[in-house]
């Protein structure tokens, strides 16, 4: 039998190539059961280390998992990160306090409205100004908050099926998330990175016809969750690749302080908008699904509970938002030293400084020409000391640590963001799992990267 | 409970009478110059001299309001049985904002952390991440590290902060009692070089491994652009014009 061997060194025997590249294996054609039989002694104990990624090892960014096997279980895995830090936090401390909006909300990208809420609820708390929000203002936000947890509940729940290798759960959550998007497109002008919440309230009114889209929303919304339920929930193939899968009970969630529809999926009902509530969100009626299964299924049910229970929510935002019929309802602070001043309006040649606040601040009031002047250029000044403040995101709980110095710029602002956070549990999810397990157990945290590595 | 909670009274009371107070303030280092802030123009607005001195550091003193006081006598009850009072472990309390911040002596950190999390009275459960601070002007306390606890059980919520000095950037690390301090200790490490000590692989989390400094630092060089027209370049941030 003539054996045809390649190495990475030219000419290097057997022996050289073992010592520098680990066994070598020679196979020839037709001789499978000889190689085989003569390596039984080394198949029982190896442990192969697999590499997964860096490129989206499951459409969720780039992470790298480090993966120990013995044959098909997992017995450690390691996730690196690191792969999409763009220094937000350090970029934020060169630009003034309303320009940090442009970047936090770029941090997890599937959730900005609420990376946004969480830096303007700190930076309002430090400018002692929570109590003057508008109402208008606490009743955008928590629509768009709502209607941004749908569009995150659907990017986790799409993605899930297309890493299970099923196409169809992937079209019909994008199709149902598209809506949310052309609704938060209408409303804030943008699908992604909105920029739109501010210190003091919110960048602009609901534009002409707004509330009539959301409510042309609600009315089809429903039906479209309805089909996605009426495909997955009870689908086998879908049950048998997430019951049982990347279990994580309550006492593992306390210990690695996990929180959000993980810590949910474990029965216990812990909700920041109910517990520690945060824009009137006490006044609204909604539930805190619960399950109690620990596992990637009942993750799931936790998401696309939460997504009715957030219709819900659309809807009573509504009905308040057509309450307000009041001429000129502000939606931002009604303070000239903290209020974005100018307004802008769609004009024949593209969007712009509205025509009225030009002929008021050039025309009519030299106060507010040097307001608009000093807050753009220099921005306002917030007191020194430092707040921390928590949203129930879509992922769990969204921190912000704020520091002010006194100065016009944040001294130093800091994302505690959930999938950071949660990935940590990643290993005790899958150790002693099966690798094709893997996949499940990260879509089940639906970690998105921007969030982790900001 | 024997130890209340809070600082001792001033040792020499003339330290206490308004008059010294003012000349505190007077003493403080000066952190802004002028109206404006502008520090590399003329600044001709006439209020050139005016100066905005430095807000002496915030200390609370008991009742602290709301669960505070709860908190913060459940925690010196705890460290009781170990030796240790609450003004060993504490330096000083502030409550600024309706939040509550234990300034923690690093020392005592992890027992602190014990206690905040197996004291049945305080249960802080759920770890809040670390956030890192750098204070270069705070001489001897440059690097703070900020950490948020939350108890689930009482439905609470304080903050520690520990500080060390720039020489000697070492301070315990919680991941014995907080595992899920693990990354975010990392991550401080990674941005702010402050060494855990205790931390089972404290290795760069975002930068590359072999990253030279520390980029959250305020001290750490941002760089420039440079541009092809006569050599010139775009200045880093901290070189451009800005308002303090």
């Amino acid at each position: 039998m003539v054996r045809v061997t390649t190495h990475a060194t030219p000419g290097a025997t057997d022996a050289d190539a073992e010592a520098a590249e680990g066994r070598v294996y020679n196979v020839a054609g037709q001789d499978w059961d000889e190689v085989v039989a003569g390596d039984t002694d080394r198949a029982e104990n190896e442990q192969i280390v697999v590499n997964m990624g860096p490129q989206h090892p499951s459409t969720h960014g780039v992470m790298r998992l480090v993966l120990t096997l013995d044959g098909e279980t997992v017995t450690e895995a390691r996730v690196s990160i690191g792969y999409l830090h763009t220094g937000i936090e350090k970029n934020l401390e060169y630009r003034t306090w309303t320009q940090g909006t442009t970047f936090v909300t770029r941090a997890d990208y599937l959730t900005p409205l609420y990376n946004e809420a969480a830096y303007c609820i700190g930076v309002e708390r430090l400018l002692g100004i929570e109590d003057k929000l508008p109402e208008r203002a606490k009743i955008m936000r928590v629509l768009l908050l709502e209607l941004n947890r749908i569009g995150s509940h659907l990017g986790g729940i799409g993605p899930f099926g297309l890493e299970l290798g099923a196409t169809t759960i992937f079209l019909q959550a994008v199709r149902l998330r598209e809506n949310v998007l052309d609704l938060l497109e209408l409303i804030t002008g943008l699908r992604m990175n909105h920029a739109f919440i501010r210190p003091g309230g919110v960048a602009q009114d609901m534009p002409a016809g707004g509330l009539e889209a959301v409510r042309d929303f609600l009315r089809k919304a429903p039906r479209m969750v309805h089909d996605l339920r009426t495909l997955i929930d009870a689908n086998p193939v879908f049950i048998a690749r997430t019951r049982g899968i990347a279990y994580l009970d309550l006492q593992a969630c306390m210990a690695l302080g996990v929180t959000g529809p993980l810590l949910r999926a474990t029965g216990l009902p812990w909700d920041l908008r109910k517990s520690q509530p945060y824009l009137d969100y006490e006044t609204y009626d909604f539930d805190v699904p619960t399950t109690d299964t620990c596992d990637a299924y009942g993750r799931y049910l936790v998401r696309i509970q939460e997504i009715e229970q957030s219709l819900g929510l659309i809807q009573q935002c509504v009905d308040r938002l057509a309450e307000r019929t009041m001429p000129n309802d502000p939606w931002l602070i009604q303070d000239a030293k903290i209020g974005w001043p100018a307004r802008l309006s769609l004009g024949p040649d593209g969007l712009g400084p509205s025509p009225e606040h030009i002929a008021h601040i050039m025309g009519q009031s030299m106060e507010a020409l040097i307001h608009h002047f000093k807050l753009v250029t220099e921005g306002f000044r917030v007191p020194a000391g430092q707040v921390y403040t928590a949203l129930e995101g879509p992922k769990g709980e969204l921190g912000c640590h704020v520091v002010s110095d006194g100065g016009t710029r944040p001294y130093r602002a800091h994302l505690r963001d959930p999938s950071f956070h949660h990935l940590q549990a990643l290993a005790m999810m899958v150790e002693g799992g099966l690798l094709a397990d893997v996949i499940p157990a990260i879509a089940s945290i639906d970690p998105v990267i921007g969030g982790v590595d900001r | 409970m024997t130890q209340t909670p809070g600082g001792e009274p001033p040792a020499v009371e003339s330290d206490s009478l308004p008059a010294r107070q003012g000349e505190q303030r007077i003493s403080a280092p000066v952190v802004r110059r002028g109206l404006f802030g502008v520090h590399d123009t003329p600044d001709t607005s006439g209020y050139g001299l005016l100066q905005v001195r430095k807000q002496p550091p915030l200390s609370s003193e008991p009742p602290y309001g709301g669960y505070f006081d709860a908190v913060a006598q459940a925690l010196g009850g705890a460290l009781e049985p170990d030796g240790l009072g609450f003004s060993d472990a504490i330096e000083r309390v502030v409550v600024d904002r309706g939040e509550i911040t234990f300034h923690v002596r690093r020392e005592h950190l992890v027992a602190v952390c014990d206690k905040l999390l197996n004291d049945p009275k305080l249960r802080f459960e759920i770890f809040g991440g670390v956030s890192g601070v750098h204070y270069p002007d705070d001489t001897g306390r440059e690097l703070h590290a900020v950490y948020h606890v939350l108890s689930i059980t009482h439905n609470r919520r304080i903050r520690l902060e520990v500080a060390a000095p720039d020489a000697d950037r070492h301070v315990p690390s919680v991941t014995s009692v907080y595992p899920a301090a693990n990354w975010h200790e990392r991550e401080t490490w990674d941005f702010f070089g402050i060494i855990f000590d205790g931390h089972p692989a404290l290795t760069r989390i975002e930068m590359p491994d072999d990253w030279p400094g520390h980029p959250g630092r305020k001290d750490y060089p941002l760089g420039g652009i440079p541009v092809e027209y006569r050599g010139t370049k775009v200045p880093p941030p901290e070189e451009r014009r800005w308002y303090a």
